[in-house]
């Protein structure tokens, strides 16, 4: 198995596995994501608190979830490719942040539309969402630090960096609902207990929840792919590859 | 229930919807920045070879 | 290859020199001061004089002012020194680049951070704020002051290489230092209401630790990268 990670660095593999795997990621997610939709919109019955409001919920939490798990993955890409100098993994770390900063701008509207309802107000400085604004920021800073370099190794380089810095923001946006007492509600759903949310309700909640990761995935091979193109331009593999899209 | 009222959310529609809706918005804009980028750089590579062809 | 000086007395000879070269343009030292000081009048200017809303509004102030003059003044922690070559011999140097940067960022903090915590009280006074709670605006500052300039050093080691880096030093550095904001402005707010403010004080406390441990890793490794 090590072997097939391994392959996976080296550009033209990863290249081809990647187009293979991505309409298998597509289909899949779209399946998910569309009944997850119908299912929470229409089939899940209204909360007895926030009736058809809490319906939101099937959209804010993924989205949320995937802006934390995209930084995740750009932090440990990033963390690679320094270490090991892996192109691919600089590839990786550069298509994650477009893609978390979609995620996080869609928890934060969606969080905000849900928090006018519950709460009465758009937004609160409560230290789940302003962390997540800075998660935000910090997606478009990586994005503006790597555009300011014409270099592509030192863009890289120094966006992994500026990557592994703000890592330290994603466990405060997790725990902050357990370590402060704030407006924001902790988890229902945890991995050890369990989730304190009806089935009926829970079940769209893990359908999107899937497919939204599974989107990524195919979002994140396809952006790879063209950032391995564009790297790899001069190479010799490129020619047999390109060919055949 | 019928589908109009359905859609009504309970009164809620004027948050629902929005949420939903920017969402599809944000998924749909990562597909597409998606495939342009695999696009850009499809071309980045075919200009590459053009340029190696006409070279030679 | 061990270099004959040790690295405490490297540090300590790069801080003289930093301190030296700081003080050689004297009237360049009052600028993040006076900037400090202009931005504190503006928002009284802009806003109302008057005191009760001047004191509702003071913590807020006077903390985004610090933060601001301490982004204006970052630009002067590595850019000359990038510029004629100086970093890269410091780097070729065989001493701990982690050390060095330190020392560097702590001669800025001294030429930068430190005039300001000290002057806070004047800036503080013309908000409307009471004497014990210009103490804890103060103590605030001088650990957030000093935070920032550590947060600082980060964004400035990875733009060493970017043109009119200012605006991105900036982009980068804010959004990193906005719990320091947060943590800051609320012990001067507590403060004022004559509530204890040792909880958000500690916090910066914590904040303080964690980055000045941390940071000159991250800032040592991107200047590594950025001297290349």
């Amino acid at each position: 198995m090590w072997l097939w990670i391994h392959k996976l660095g080296s550009p033209p593999h990863f290249y081809r596995i990647a187009g293979l795997l991505t309409p298998w990621f597509g289909w899949s997610a779209g399946v998910l994501i569309a009944a997850g939709v119908v299912s929470g919109l229409f089939f899940a019955p209204p909360d007895y608190q926030q009736g058809d409001g809490f319906r939101i919920l099937y959209v804010h939490a993924p989205s949320a979830w995937m802006s934390l798990f995209t930084y995740v993955v750009m932090a440990i890409a990033a963390a690679i490719g320094l270490i090991w100098r892996m192109k691919v993994a600089h590839a990786v770390a550069a298509s994650c942040a477009p893609i978390g900063a979609a995620f996080t701008a869609a928890a934060l509207f969606t969080g905000s539309v849900w928090g006018k309802k519950m709460w009465g107000t758009w937004w609160v400085w409560d230290a789940r969402l302003t962390s997540e604004l800075i998660l935000l920021f910090l997606y478009l800073g990586y994005m503006a630090l790597r555009s300011a370099y014409d270099d592509h190794q030192k863009a890289d380089r120094a966006s992994a960096i500026l990557a592994l810095v703000g890592v330290v923001n994603v466990p405060i946006i997790h725990y902050s609902v357990v370590w402060w007492n704030t407006l924001h509600q902790p988890a229902s759903v945890t991995k050890l207990a369990a989730p304190s949310i009806d089935p009926s309700m829970l079940l769209p909640l893990i359908l999107m929840f899937f497919g939204f990761n599974i989107l990524f995935g195919a979002l994140l091979l396809t952006r790879v792919r063209g950032e391995v193109l564009m790297r790899e331009r001069n190479a010799d593999w490129i020619r047999e590859r390109v060919s055949q899209p | 229930m019928t589908l109009i009222e359905h859609l009504q959310m309970g009164g809620y529609a004027a948050y629902v919807w929005p949420a939903y809706g920017f969402t599809a918005i944000a998924i749909v804009w990562m597909i597409v920045g998606a495939r342009r980028a695999h696009r850009a750089g499809l071309e980045a590579a075919r200009r590459r070879i053009e340029m190696e062809r006409s070279h030679q | 290859m061990t270099p004959r000086t040790g690295m405490i007395r490297a540090a300590t000879l790069l801080i003289e020199r930093d301190l030296r070269l700081a003080f050689r343009r004297a009237s360049q030292l009052c600028h993040p001061l006076v900037f400090f000081l202009v931005v504190t009048t503006l928002f009284p200017l802009s806003l109302s004089p008057q005191p009760s809303q001047l004191r509702d509004i003071a913590p807020g102030v006077l903390w985004v002012a610090a933060l601001l003059s301490s982004l204006l003044a970052l630009d002067a922690l590595l850019k000359s020194d990038a510029e004629d070559g100086t970093l890269e011999q410091l780097v070729l140097s065989g001493q701990p680049v982690v050390v060095l940067v330190t020392a560097k960022t702590l001669a800025h903090w001294l030429v930068g951070g430190l005039p300001l915590v000290i002057i806070s009280p004047l800036a503080a006074m013309s908000l409307g704020v009471a004497p014990d709670a210009m103490l804890v605006t103060a103590e605030g500052l001088l650990m957030g002051t000093l935070t920032l300039s550590f947060l600082g050093s980060v964004g400035a080691a990875l733009t060493i290489g970017v043109r009119r880096s200012s605006v991105l030093l900036s982009l980068l550095v804010l959004p990193l230092a906005m719990p320091l904001l947060i943590f800051g402005a609320r012990a001067t707010d507590l403060a004022m209401a004559g509530e204890a403010s040792s909880g958000p004080l500690y916090l910066l406390g914590a904040l303080l630790a964690f980055t000045a441990t941390l940071a000159p890793f991250a800032a040592a490794a991107a200047v590594r990268i950025g001297v290349e």
